[in-house]
Parts: C-alpha cells; structure tokens; sequence
C-alpha cells in the first residue's frame, strides 16, 4: 500500500462524492421543502444519462451532447413535476413512496421501449489518457474532469442557496414550510423552477457517470439509495448536510473498497479476509447512516430547529 | 367481505388442481402457488403497514433471509422442510429484531429510510457470498422435502403446502387483529402518542409486531426458495420491498385480504400483459408483452392518485353502498 | 403524593420549566396557572414521561420517577389528559375506553383471543362512558362527536386508566359555559377518589375547584397555596390575574 495509491482512492472518492452531490442537491430540497419523498429522481438521473449519449451520437461532440442533455433533462423534470408530483405534496408519504415508485417502473419501461435496454457512451477521445498529476503519479484525465466539473457546479449551486434572492427563497422554504407556503403562487412556480434544476443536476451526473459506469435501464436505482442515505445523513433538507454528506459517502466508499479488504488481510487470516472485507466495505455506508442516525437523528446538519 | 366468502375462496383454492386440465396443469399450479408466496410475504408486511402504520420499506431484507437460509441449508445436505423452514422462520426473526430495534426508535421519513438502508446492507451482505452463489445466485437441486409421503417436488403436493401457509397466515392474522394485541398496534397506527399515554408499551409493541411480520415473511422466503429451487440476491433489492409494498396498497392496506388481493391482482396483471397476447392491442402497440410493468406502473399510480383505499377498500365501500 | 423538586427543561437555548419545585398532596385539587407561554404543558409533559427532563427529580408516592418510561408511568397510576384532544379517531368511544382499561388490566402480549370476549373490559368502559356523561353514545366514532362530547372524553379516558393522580392539561378549553359546568361536575365527581393536578384558564373554575392553586411565569413557581392566599399576593396579581382582570 503506497501514498500513491491512497491519494488515488482518494480522489475517486472525491470524484463519486461529488456527483452523489449533484443528486442529493436537488433531493434534499425538495424534500425539505415540500417534504415530498422523491423516488423517481434516480429515474432522471437515468433519462439525463441516455439524452446525453443520444445526443452526443447525432452531435459529433461529448461536449455539446452533454450541454444540450442537461436543459432537456431539465424540461422533462419540470413537465413530470407540473404533471404528477405537484399533485402528490399534500398526500402522506406512503403515497408519495409508491407513486413516485410506479413513475419508476413507467420510465424504465418508457426509456427501454425508447432506446432499448443501454446506450454506447463512451469517454471522448481527447480525455481518454491519462495525466501526470505529481512525478510518479499518474491519474485518467477524464476523472479529473469530473472532479472539475463537479467541484464548479457544487460551488456554484452553493452560491446560488447561500447568496442569492431565490437561494433565500429556497432556504427559507426548507426550513419552515408554513412560511414557504404563505408565500403562495410565487412558490409554486419556484418549485418548479427548482425542480428543473434538480433534474438538470442529475443529467450533469448522470452524463458524466455515464461513461465511467454504463448507461442502462435501472441505472438509477442504486444510486438514488445512496443519494437517500447522504441527505439522511445531512439532515433533511440542508444543502449544506447534503454536501458534507456526499463527500463523506464517496470518500469512506470508495476508501472502504479499496482497503478494507487489505486492512482485513493484515488481521485476520487470507481466507476470511478475502470473505469478509468485500463484505463488509458493500455496507460501510449504511453502517455509517444507522450510526450518524443513532448519535443525532436529524442528521449532522438539521435544517429545522 | 361476508362470513362466507372466505370459505368460499378456500373450496375453491382447494379443489382448483382438480379441476385443471392435464396440459394447463403444471403451469397454472406453479403460478398459484407464487401468487400464494407472495400473498402470504404481502400479508406479513400489510400486518406492520396497514395494521401497524410503520412505513417499513425493507421487507425484502426478511423475506430475502428465509430464502437464504432455507437454500443454504439445502445446499449443504439439510433437504427437511422440518429443519430448513423454521430456521428460516428463526433466522428472520433474528433480522427482524436487530433491525426494529435500532429503526423503531426513528420516526416518519427517517425510519422509512433506515429500514431501506438496512435491506440494502443485507442485499449488499448477500452479494458478497461468494461461497453461495454471490451475484450469481443459487441453485438448489430439489425442494425441501417434507416426509409424511408427501413429494414437494410436484407441483401438485407443493400448491397445497403454499396454500396451507398461507391459509395460516391468513387465520393468524385474523386472530391477531381481534386479540388485545392487535387493537393495540392499530390505535398506536391511530395515535402512537396517546396509545404511550394510556399506559401501553409501545415500543415493545411495535418491535413484537415487526418480529411476527418479519418471521412471516421469512416463511415466505423459505417457500419461494423451493418453489423456484433457485435464489439470488435480487429477492433482496429494495424494489422487492417496493413490490411488495405495492401489492399492500393495491390490495388494501389494513383489510385481512389485502395481501392476497394485492399480490393476485398484480402477479395477474403482469401474466395477463405478457402471456395472453391481445390482437388489436398488438396492432397498435407492437411489443407490449415485453413491457408488462409500464401497465403495472400504470395502473398503481392510478390507484394512489384515486383510490388511496386499495381494491379491498373499494370492494368494501360497494357494500356499504 | 407527587413533588417535584428543582426541576428544568430547556429547548435549545428557550428555558421552558427552570428549578420547579411543587408538592401534590394526596386527595386535592392543586391548580396550576400561568399566562400562556409559562411553560405549564411542558412541566404536563415532564410529570406524565413524554417530556425528558434536564435537571431535578419527580417523585411519585415516593419513588423516584425521573427516569420511568412514561407507560410505567401511567400503570403505577400517573395519568394525563391533552390540552389538544388526542385519541383514537376513527374508533368508538367504547373502544377507546376499552383500550385505556385494558392498559391497565392484564397483558397486553395476548394475540389469539379476541377482545370481545372479554366482556368485563366493555363493561367497565360503558360504566365510565356513563360517568362522563357520554351515556347512548358509546357507538359513536370519535370524529363524528362534538367538541364538549370529545373534551369529555378525553378526560374519561385519562381516567379509564383508573390513576390515583391524574394530569388535566385545560380540560376546559374551546367549551362553553353550559360544557364548563359539565366538566366542572364531573371533576367534583372524582375528586373524592382521584388526586388531581388541573391547568386551566377558566379562573371561574380553578378557584371553585381548588384547595391549593400554583402560579408558574416564565417557567418558575412564583407562588403556591391556598386561592385565596393567592388572589391576594401581590406578584402573582401583577403578572397574572391583573392582565386577566383587564381583558
């Protein structure tokens, strides 16, 4: 095990946290506003990913495929929201968990009958190498991309919560819903404002997962519960939990993986250790969840008092 | 449903293989008999759901171990169902009561998410079984056997052992929900807070309560292992909670038959869509058959959206009427 | 019978109840009053176990109760009614009665006889319907009863548990006058039997019912003893009866 290794993980970690955080963003919101449990978020998260390698094969370009998945994405997430969610906010969860759970089962059967069961994507050829970061290090170009462009959305949605007049909106509305909903019509349609951005976050991780993963029916499911698990262990609702969160899930998943099972090896004997680290690093985050929600049950961060 | 008809249904069920024409025979016993798996795994999760109102969205987490349990025995050599099912029965008691421990002390949205995560932690447990078949799954070469001179092989012996779990769990839970038990689990579904204020223990309540469901459930699992003689860990993922939480709302959460309806009407629906192809819907529609859960998906939202009661819910208010 | 001693509860940084230090004695009616705000359904919440408390003891017939689950609480015979009606809505009001006394008789853990062949459980629960003046009504779904009807059931089921003190969070509330006088009979019912600790804001009643009255503002104790004691100290009628008498 060497340094190179652990700042390599590392920053995979970084880079999944990152993109868990382009979903979560728009999840936690609208769960704390409308307290309206999501499912069909990873549905989009699917759709964005498909538009894109749609639209980078009729393009030519990664780039422009990419930029153009992400307001159509944007457009489908506010069509689905004026459609059937806005409908569902008053119901109780159960209702809203099964709806947005049959939304699940009708967009991957929409997105199989529309393109089949997966799409090529591929890394553009220009980013398929590798770069040296430090002497003796070297690290695949189009991660770093990710990073990059994860990092620069990540702030700039920050931004836009913490500084700006709609971010107030926004926060005032996750942390007292009562008030956001004195506000009246305005919060309607900044809802399903925000509802687009949220879908237009998770084509950008959706796009740039893509290539990493594979883009394909039900891609979205595993990640939605995983994007579940960071604004759980953010609190409901904070962007900021959603953040720290994400970074947390992506660095001690990625880490676990990759050492768990050689930390196991120094430990216990080769056979056991082969077993048990593997096993154990699948569910380190939800270990970590059920402790963060044993310690502080509203999450590290509680958006309401 | 009238004092009758559920006698009725039973005549019915019980002389159903009779009545069947040799060549229709295997198929059909074989897809009742899932119906019944999963009516009695819907029925286990409609006991903590519509009775209890814990929002509980990790029962595949103990239907997934009894089935695991009851396979990786018969792998081993342990073919009795004598063994095999009740440890099953015990092992997913034991997942129950760890997991309700720590869930139950959450509420609303945190423990609809902590169940989640802890079905996930068994999926992902399982997954990494390389031992068992890992991502893979698990074959078994022959159903758990019973003895008695009954052969569970056949299709014929097997529909009677699923329907007379299921008729059990039915009659356990009839029983249950009239017995001071069950009227206190549904007022703590009515006001939890009250229900403490009036001297009952409702945390103990709650917990006992998910443990019968989850043992129930891990019959169940133990059940479709055989049934199929294959599992994988798909019967763990959290779609599977989805699923069945599906056939508790469409059935009618809270109404003895809920499950059954529900697990019925859907596993009918999806055989009716891929099975029984229907020309003019063909002509417009090429390969509908291939996307049987687009009108699954279908139809459940348009039972949230306008008929939150289920259908055992609307067969009731047509009474009433 | 129940004394609290230094007492305190904080809600993030807002001190809700600060050093309570109060004595029940067996067989009064001990009133409990306060403008709004004062902290008097908190210090409900920390006697009946809802509420946890930060600092300070309850004892109950002389057991430290500070740290019972509030169950126990109630099956030791320390029950509680709601300012806000809180039961069983869509069940009757004999179920709801049926299930309080049921609280208190027997286990709880039996899941294969059914109730209804327990007659005693239903007697017991349309002699207390009768007490409360709910008589002919015990079929009646919850939601469907009017207010003064709910208010008094709220009350009766409180004393379906069968306390020896019992915790009426303004059982006058939202009635009223001819609902008043019914509640203010039915508290000189059980007063005979049942210790009571009664927050209320109807004055009229508190000082026909009370042998002893408490005054909590700002979550203290500023003044404890008999009414009229307390109608005449001169504190309690700066920060308290004065702003009555003006409204």
């Amino acid at each position: 095990m060497s340094w190179i290794l652990i700042v390599e993980q590392s920053l995979n970690g970084l880079q999944f946290g990152l993109m868990l955080f382009l979903l979560a963003a728009g999840l936690t919101l609208v769960f704390g506003i409308m307290d309206m449990i999501n499912l069909a978020h990873g549905s989009l998260y699917m759709l964005g990913a498909f538009l894109a390698a749609t639209l980078v094969q009729a393009t030519g370009s990664f780039a422009a495929g990419v930029l153009l998945a992400i307001p159509a994405t944007a457009l489908l997430g506010m069509l689905l929201e004026m459609s059937v969610l806005r409908t569902l906010y008053a119901r109780d969860h159960l209702s809203q968990v099964l709806a947005t759970f049959a939304l699940i089962l009708i967009l991957n059967e929409a997105v199989r009958i529309i393109w089949g069961p997966d799409m090529p994507l591929s890394v553009p050829a220009a980013l398929s190498g590798p770069v040296q970061l430090l002497p003796g290090m070297v690290y695949p170009a189009y991660r770093l991309l990710i990073i990059g462009v994860g990092a620069a959305v990540a702030g700039a949605l920050y931004l836009l919560v913490a500084r700006t007049r709609i971010g107030m909106l926004v926060r005032a509305g996750a942390s007292n819903r009562e008030m956001a909903l004195a506000m009246g019509v305005n919060i309607r349609r900044l809802f399903t404002l925000l509802f687009g951005v949220g879908a237009g976050l998770c084509a950008v991780a959706g796009a740039l997962l893509g290539p990493l993963f594979a883009v394909q029916v039900g891609m979205g499911e595993n990640i939605l519960i995983l994007a579940f698990v960071v604004i759980v262990i953010g609190g409901i609702g904070s962007i900021r939990g959603a953040l720290v969160g994400s970074l947390l899930v992506g660095v001690v998943d990625t880490i676990g993986r990759a050492f768990l099972p050689l930390l196991f090896g120094i430990f216990f004997q080769p056979r056991v250790a082969s077993a048990a680290g593997p096993a154990i690093a699948s569910v380190l985050v939800y270990l970590l969840m059920a402790v963060v929600l044993y310690i502080k049950p509203q999450g590290l961060f509680p958006a309401r008092g | 449903m009238g004092r009758a008809a559920p006698w009725i249904v039973l005549a019915l069920a019980l002389t159903f293989p009779l009545a069947m024409q040799a060549e229709h025979q295997t198929y059909y016993l074989s897809f009742a008999s899932r119906i019944f798996i999963y009516a009695l795994a819907a029925t286990s999760l409609n006991l903590i759901l519509g009775y209890g109102g814990m929002i509980s969205f990790g029962h595949a987490a103990f239907v997934g171990t009894g089935a695991y349990v009851s396979s990786i025995l018969l792998s081993e050599g342990v073919a009795s169902a004598w063994i095999g099912w009740p440890a099953a029965v015990a092992a997913s008691s034991l997942a129950a009561l760890v997991i309700g421990a720590v869930s139950l002390r959450t509420r609303g949205v945190y423990f609809i998410m902590i169940t989640l995560a802890f079905a996930q932690m068994v999926f992902f447990l399982v997954n990494s079984m390389k031992a068992y078949g890992g991502d893979e799954g698990l074959s078994l070469r022959e159903r758990a056997s019973l003895g008695l001179g009954v052969d569970l092989g056949s299709d014929f012996a097997f529909y009677y052992a699923a329907l007379a779990a299921l008729a059990a769990g039915l009659y356990g839970l009839h029983r249950l929900a009239h017995s001071r038990f069950g009227r206190v689990i549904q007022a703590i579904r009515e006001n939890e807070e009250r229900a403490e204020a009036i001297g009952f223990p409702v945390y103990r309540c709650k917990l006992v309560c998910f443990v019968i469901a989850g043992a129930a459930g891990g019959l169940a699992g133990a059940l479709l292992a055989s049934h199929g003689k294959y599992v994988n860990p798909n019967v763990l993922h959290w779609t599977q909670s989805g699923t069945l939480m599906m056939m508790v709302i469409m059935g009618g959460a809270g109404r003895l038959w809920g499950g059954v309806i529900g697990a019925a009407a859907l596993l009918g629906l999806e055989d009716l869509i891929a099975n029984h192809r229907v020309d003019w819907l063909a002509a417009i529609f090429p390969n509908y058959q291939q996307h049987a859960s687009l009108g699954v998906g279908t139809v459940l939202l348009a039972i949230v959206l306008f008929a939150p009661q289920g259908i055992a819910g609307m067969l009731a208010r047509k009474k009433h009427a | 019978m129940l004394e609290l001693k230094n007492l305190s509860k904080r809600f993030g940084g807002v001190v809700a109840t600060d050093d309570v230090t109060l004595e029940v004695k067996r067989g009064e009616v001990h009133a409990l009053i306060g403008p709004n705000g004062a902290g008097k359904t908190t210090l409900i919440g920390q006697i009946s176990g809802s509420l946890g408390s930060d600092a300070g003891a309850i004892l109950f017939e002389g057991l430290d109760i500070t740290h019972a689950a509030q169950h126990a609480r109630v099956r030791s015979g320390l029950a509680r009614s709601y300012q806000i009606t809180s039961m069983f809505k869509r069940f009757t009001v004999l179920d709801n009665l049926a299930l309080a006394v049921q609280a208190r008789s027997g286990s709880s853990f039996s899941f294969w006889r059914p109730v209804s062949a327990e007659a005693p459980l239903f007697d017991e629960a349309r002699t207390i319907a009768g007490e409360i003046g709910l008589a002919g009504r015990e079929a009646v779904v919850v939601a469907a009863l009017a207010h003064g009807e709910q208010r008094a059931l709220e009350v009766g089921l409180a004393l379906a548990t069968r306390p020896r003190l019992v915790l009426l969070d303004e059982p006058m509330a939202g009635m009223g006058p001819e609902e008043s006088e019914n509640m203010i009979a039915l508290l000189e019912r059980i007063r005979a039997r049942i210790t009571v600790l009664l927050v209320e804001h109807d004055m009229d009643a508190v000082f026909r019912l009370a042998d002893r009255v408490s005054v909590l503002v700002s979550g203290r104790v500023i003044a404890s003893g008999a009414p009229a004691a307390i109608r005449a100290h001169p504190e309690v009628r700066k920060a308290y009866l004065g702003e009555d008498a003006k409204a």
